[in-house]
């Protein structure tokens, strides 16, 4: 079933003096289940496709629609409720809210979605588990590396079980081996948890890892191959 | 959850916030010390004027205090005193005979006021004995002055020697006497330390040739903020076509004024401060959202309201002026009833250039709570003005420019 889809996307930034094109014509649809990488170099759009696929940014043109919604419809209010509900992001860094643990920045999202404390803190926990951070649930963001910072991101965006995950170049401050470990982990998040991934790259390593791989260049899509 | 977020975010940078709790903090302590000093300074200067002299109120012939001349001076009755000592919150009324004499001994002569009392009431009203610094204190029958230190000293004069008063009486009749000094008394306030010379009534009334005739009835009011309302009792319980009755705020328009624009300055001067420390608190204000905007976008892309992040916010800058507020009233709090209770006396040359303003070299404090209540309120109400930026700036915010970083 496509869960995404995206018709003619274009996305024009005019706040500079000179326009910038970030998105010409950009088709897509992605099924449930995908683990898919946007990739191409920086510059390319792949923030921009992401952020518009995750509502945080609107198309100049063309339609989008997600879980089944148009949510160019939807009202500020109703689409912070609805990334709160059906999208978990990770950014490339600092995606932790710093003055809480580990555990708070999980809950935080349940707190937002108004679950019961037992609930809250089972899942925080189980979540913290499943991404190997048992033992550091109540240290704080600076408390953590780099990788284990953005585990705690996964585990954050995975808190409300939505169907997507948005990840906008998760792995662009990890050395080699928390790379390897956090796509490892992503695709065993994908797989026990049924969420949709979607994420962008320009790491040889991590586009290795994914099922289906969309390469742009100049808000154009060049390319777009699945993996057997 | 909230309420976390706000606290823990605000020691986030534990410098920046002490600085700015101490900013705050500094302008209510010092706002509400200065606001002391000035309030203690009117109370001390409506009771030297009034409470030691004027009385907070009196009652005169209709037409006196434009022309205060002893044509305007009216029959002593007893039923009249009578009224006006059984009225509420009147703590002592005393009878009085005012006007002018010049006074002289040996060569020297000066102008000055004479004042008929009848001694044991006006020392319950200004506490005359305990002002006296030389000799001993009128009996309501000597025909014996006390007179202000800094007149004796002018003329030269001391315990035992014998002024002659020179003036004109009622109706224009002459009047002249020769009074042997009986006491000296001493007043901080030197317009009156240099020309006072108290007679006891009835040898005032003979001097005067105003037998049985008095130009006011000086009286004390349990609380200075009670005034008013004794003043409108007694407009209603005497005869207004023959007395007038006044407060002391009509009967010392000088002393109003100067407290008014002695406020007026105060005033400025608080708001030049708060000005200031509006511009440090603003700049806080400033750096906290502009460094945390990609936080807040980030925030806001996982599922936050933008109110309730206008809340957390909010709470942070609410809670800084607080303490702030708190902690200046908590150090001035103390400061200042120390100083109520020991008030500033200055010496030497700071003295002399007070009293060369005709004002006594003290520098009291007051207690009002209003003092404390006022800063603190003011100081609050620009730090919520002030909180409104960063509402602002989060309403504006975009997420998609705010997590490009
Ligand atoms: N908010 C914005 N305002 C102006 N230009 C932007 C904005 N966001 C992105 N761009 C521009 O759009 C283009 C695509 O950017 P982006 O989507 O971030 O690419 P990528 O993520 O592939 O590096 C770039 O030229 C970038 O400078
Ligand atoms: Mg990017």
């Amino acid at each position: 079933m496509k869960v995404i889809k995206a018709n003619q996307l274009t996305k024009v930034y005019n706040e500079s003096k000179i326009p910038v094109t970030a998105l010409s014509g950009v088709d897509i649809e992605i099924s449930e289940g995908e683990f898919t990488a946007i990739v191409g170099p920086s510059g390319s759009g792949k923030s921009t496709l992401l952020n518009i696929i995750g509502g945080l940014d609107n198309p100049t043109s063309g339609y989008i629609e997600v879980g089944g919604l148009d949510i160019s419809t939807l009202s500020e209010n109703q689409l912070i409720d609805f990334r709160m509900n059906n999208i978990g992001f990770v950014f490339q860094s600092y995606n932790l809210i710093p003055v809480l643990t580990a555990k708070e920045n999980v809950t935080f999202i349940l707190l937002l979605q108004k679950k019961s404390k037992q609930e809250m803190n089972a899942r925080a926990e189980e979540l913290l588990n499943k991404v190997g951070l048992g033992d550091r649930m109540n240290n704080r963001p600076n408390e953590l590396s780099g990788g284990q910072q953005q585990r705690v991101a996964v585990a954050r965006a995975l808190a409300s079980k939505p169907k997507f995950i948005l990840a906008d170049e998760p792995t662009a401050n990890l050395d080699s081996v928390s790379t390897a470990n956090l796509l490892d982990l992503m695709a065993e998040m994908n797989a026990t948890e049924k969420a949709t991934f979607v994420f962008s790259t320009h790491d040889q390593r991590v586009i290795d890892k994914a099922r289906r791989v969309i390469t742009l260049e100049d808000g154009k899509i060049k390319s777009d191959e699945i993996k057997s | 959850m909230y309420f976390k977020l706000a606290w823990r975010n605000i020691w986030r940078n534990k410098r920046r916030t002490w600085i700015t709790v101490a900013a705050i903090g500094f302008a209510v302590f010092f706002s509400s010390f200065m606001k002391s000093a000035q309030l203690g300074s009117y109370e001390r200067m409506i009771d030297n004027v009034a409470r030691f002299f004027t009385g907070y109120a009196q009652v005169h012939a209709l037409g006196y205090w434009d022309d205060k001349t002893l044509d305007f001076s009216f029959e002593a009755n007893e039923d009249l005193i009578h009224t006006v000592r059984k009225s509420a919150h009147v703590e002592v009324a005393a009878p009085r005979i005012e006007s002018f004499a010049l006074a002289s001994f040996v060569n020297q002569t000066k102008g000055s006021l004479v004042l008929g009392i009848d001694p044991e009431a006006e020392n319950q009203l200004t506490k005359l004995k305990s002002k006296l610094v030389a000799g001993d204190y009128l009996e309501a029958d000597d025909k014996a002055v006390l007179i202000g230190e800094g007149l004796a000293s002018y003329l030269k004069m001391d315990v035992g020697d014998t002024l002659v008063m020179i003036s004109t009486g009622f109706h224009g009749v002459n009047a002249a006497g020769k009074y042997v000094v009986k006491g000296l008394v001493k007043f901080p306030t030197p317009d009156m330390n240099n020309q006072i010379i108290y007679l006891p009534l009835r040898e005032a009334q003979w001097f005067y040739g105003a037998e049985n005739r008095l130009t006011n009835i000086a009286m004390i009011v349990d609380q200075v903020d009670n005034t008013n309302m004794v003043v409108d009792k007694l407009k209603s319980e005497l005869d207004t076509e023959i007395y007038e009755i006044m407060g002391w705020e009509e009967l010392l328009p000088e002393l109003v004024e100067s407290i008014e624009l002695d406020y007026v300055g105060g005033l400025i001067m608080r708001y030049i401060l708060y000005t200031v420390i509006a511009f440090g608190i603003f700049g806080t204000f400033l750096m906290m959202v502009n460094e945390r905007k990609y936080e807040f976008g980030i925030m806001m892309a996982v599922g936050m309201h933008r109110y309730s992040l206008q809340i957390v916010v909010f709470m942070e800058t609410i809670l800084i002026a607080i303490t702030g507020t708190i902690m200046g009233i908590l150090v001035s709090l103390p400061l200042i009833v120390y100083f109520y209770f020991n008030p500033i006396y200055f010496t030497g040359e700071y003295a002399t250039m007070f009293e060369s303003y005709g004002m006594e070299p003290i520098m009291p404090f007051s207690m009002d709570s209003e003092i404390f209540t006022g800063q603190g309120t003011a100081v609050l109400i620009i730090a919520s003005i002030l909180a409104l930026y960063p509402l602002f700036a989060i309403f504006r915010l975009k997420i998609n420019q705010a997590i490009r970083g």
